[in-house]
């Protein structure tokens, strides 16, 4: 039994948060993040020469061959850090190639993808409260010469700065992606930022955009659902980081703080909140770690274990956000201290990939058809 | 860890909790083991094993709760016996127990430097000349604590668990293995499952409860705390066997445990309405009054060792950092 990391996986971490501590520490990140790209091109190219844009791609396509439970470690780090950069959205295409694609699509994309010559992303939905197979309403007809579509892909993660769009629709008969290159006639995006500036999205708009068959991976709504579990999965790890990161700083403030003649950590008031806070956090972890695990060892229960995670923390972390804010008193929504940008965050966290309420009634759904 | 697997297997089988043997398995004897002499192990542990005695704890008194190493029950050396003079109260299954395993002021009351010095651990054999046990009913009717009295009670020194003055550490190790609480997960599911077939078997404002979708999202909030508290328990178990020590982390599933055993209950009695309210065997009773009896029986886990304020104050203070109140 070993329900912990690897001495490899906490390498990986002490490395990850070395290096954000150098490269991108708070103050830095909110100079990246009032950029119009929302990222640094400089420390994503570091990123890739670690070898972390790969992390999940096979060695034979120039990755690391390393799972999702390794990419969880970075990914807490990086929330903790609030590290802006399109490191999910490009992981999850990336992923997506490396389980579904054919060995031709990989040669030519997920090489590229692996090593950073290429950033991708996923436009898998059309209705995104109901993050499955039914909300892909994108339609074309597939035949011998491929599919011409055209529509408007919505809250695209990262959509400005992809290379490569993973793009879900549908004929009549299935469901297929589509490996979409911004560089093909007929693509355009429209970028904007959330009230969290570090997390960009977007719109891809495809004007009779001709794909190539061989540039198809014929899909089933249970690739669609685990695509969306990973990615559910995938922004879970970063609440994690977060959320500790509020819970240490409220803490920190808690114990400097000094009214009514004692610092304020010292009533219950203050503290009992955080140690609730704590308890969530340690409980969402939980079942998030128990999640990512899921997504090779135990691919059949991953659906519902990402569910629990995801429901868990997006109630609780958005409490948390609004708390840690109310805890600081004045200070605590002001401009210049970084409790907000952590509340923007926990605000960004709770809608996307499924909220508490979606994922809590799929938990039930789930548990009838066992 | 044996612990873990033994409390798991009874509960998917559906065995009949461990009851009045359980304070003797879960602090007791690992408190034995872990503090007793050679000799102390040899009389006591196999008696537990097989369950010929019962055990009780004699922690709390009347005016000494939460802030238990302020506890005033006294025993004084004379020659190769301690003497006991004092009370003990809320002790659970005291009216089934042979023998308790009690905490005592061995100090001389204000002698030493912290009220946690001064405090000793003894094994103290219930029919013991000079002690009374009177039970006391609680909210459900139930009559499984009570209060004890100590009039000059002797008890060899070799009943002693632990050095003098010992008897806080001894403590502190006995109610971590209680808030560790794994096994109680899959009891906990079990009991989901019963709230379950329950909704299935139920009507709401005319229609099957099931298709309330708040009904839905409740049933789907405790699984996921129940599954949270599962997971905690393996994530802490593994550290404990790599090695690493654990702070105060077990109050965590403490807490969990104490919300979802009110809630749970509270639950089903929402879901039955009025028909939940009665204890007994009424016609109209449902389950035999069960759901009702635990609504009312949750403060034996939620306040038995450690109430969920304390909890949050032992996070907040050893593993935040917080200073005291």
């Amino acid at each position: 039994m070993n329900f912990g990391f690897t001495e490899e996986q906490d390498l990986l971490r002490d490395q990850v948060r070395k290096f954000l501590d150098a490269q991108s520490p708070v103050s830095r990140v909110r100079e990246i993040m009032h950029t119009d790209e929302g990222f640094d091109r400089q420390i994503w190219q570091q990123i890739a020469d670690l070898g972390w844009l790969g992390l999940v791609v096979d060695p034979e396509h120039d990755g690391v061959g390393l799972g999702f439970v390794d990419l969880i470690v970075i990914l807490e780090e990086m929330g903790k850090s609030l590290f802006p950069s399109p490191f999910i959205a490009h992981s999850l295409a990336a992923s997506t190639l490396d389980e579904l694609a054919s060995d031709d699509q990989k040669k030519r994309y997920l090489n590229d993808l692996a090593c950073g010559r290429k950033i991708g992303t996923i436009a898998l939905l059309d209705i995104h409260d109901l993050p499955n197979a039914d909300s892909i309403s994108l339609s074309g007809v597939v035949h011998q010469d491929g599919v011409i579509l055209s529509g408007k892909k919505t809250f695209v993660m990262d959509a400005d700065s992809a290379d490569l769009f993973v793009v879900a629709f549908k004929d009549q008969h299935a469901i297929y992606l589509a490996l979409i290159s911004r560089d093909q006639t007929g693509v355009s995006t429209q970028g904007s930022a959330t009230m969290d500036l570090t997390k960009r999205t977007g719109s891809l708009e495809l004007d009779h955009v001709k794909v190539a068959p061989q540039d198809l991976i014929l899909a089933t709504a249970e690739n669609i659902s685990r695509l969306l579990d990973k990615a559910a999965v995938a922004v879970t790890a970063e609440v994690i980081g977060a959320a500790e990161a509020v819970i240490y700083m409220t803490s920190s403030y808690a114990k400097d703080r000094i009214q009514f003649d004692n610092p304020i950590g010292k009533y219950q008031g203050v503290k009992h909140r955080l140690a609730e806070m704590y308890v969530d956090v340690e409980s969402f972890k939980s079942l998030l770690y128990y999640a990512a695990w899921c997504v090779k060892e135990s691919p059949a229960e991953l659906a519902r274990s990402a569910s629990l995670a995801k429901a868990y923390a997006s109630d609780a972390f958005s409490q948390i956000g609004t708390d840690g804010v109310q805890l600081h008193g004045a200070i605590g929504f002001t401009q210049e201290y970084d409790m907000q940008l952590y509340l923007k965050r926990s605000k960004w966290a709770r809608p996307i990939f499924g909220d508490a309420d979606y994922h809590y009634e799929r938990i039930h759904q789930l548990s009838v058809t066992d | 860890m044996q612990q873990v697997i033994l409390k798991e297997e009874m509960a998917k089988r559906q065995a009949p909790p461990l009851g009045t043997c359980m304070m003797g398995l879960a602090w007791v004897g690992p408190g034995i083991i872990q503090y007793g002499t050679e000799e102390q192990k040899k009389r006591f542990i196999p008696d537990i094993l097989n369950s010929k005695y019962h055990w009780c704890t004699g922690y709390s008194e009347p005016n000494v709760g939460s802030d238990l190493a302020a506890l005033q029950c006294k025993a004084v050396l004379d020659g190769d016996h301690y003497v006991i003079n004092g009370t003990k109260i809320w002790t659970s299954l005291a009216p089934f127990a042979q023998w308790i395993s009690m905490l005592v002021r061995t100090d001389n009351f204000g002698a030493t430097t912290t009220k946690h010095d001064g405090i000793t651990a003894l094994l103290v054999d219930l029919s013991s000349a000079g002690i009374a046990i009177k039970p006391i009913e609680n909210m459900a009717g139930g009559k499984v604590f009570a209060q004890i009295f100590f009039d000059d009670v002797r008890v060899p020194v070799n009943n002693r668990l632990g050095k003098e003055g010992q008897g806080w550490a001894v403590t502190i190790s006995s109610l971590a293995n209680e808030r560790s609480s794994i096994g109680e997960v899959t009891a906990m599911y079990a009991k989901l499952d019963g709230l379950k077939t329950l909704v299935k078997d139920s009507q709401r404002q005319g229609k099957p409860a099931m298709e309330d979708q708040r009904i839905r999202r409740r049933l789907a909030v405790f699984e996921a705390k129940i599954e949270a508290m599962r997971l905690n328990g393996l994530r802490y178990l593994t550290r404990q066997i790599k090695g690493e020590p654990l702070s105060s982390e077990t109050s965590v599933n403490k807490l969990h445990r104490a919300d979802l055993e009110v809630e749970m209950s509270d639950f089903a009695i929402d879901v039955l309405g009025q028909s939940g309210l009665q204890l007994g065997n009424q016609i109209e009773t449902v389950d035999r009054g069960k759901w009702a009896k635990e609504s009312l029986g949750w403060p034996n886990v939620v306040i038995g060792g450690g109430t969920p304020n304390i909890q949050k104050n032992i996070i907040a203070e050893r593993i935040l950092g917080l200073p005291k109140d």
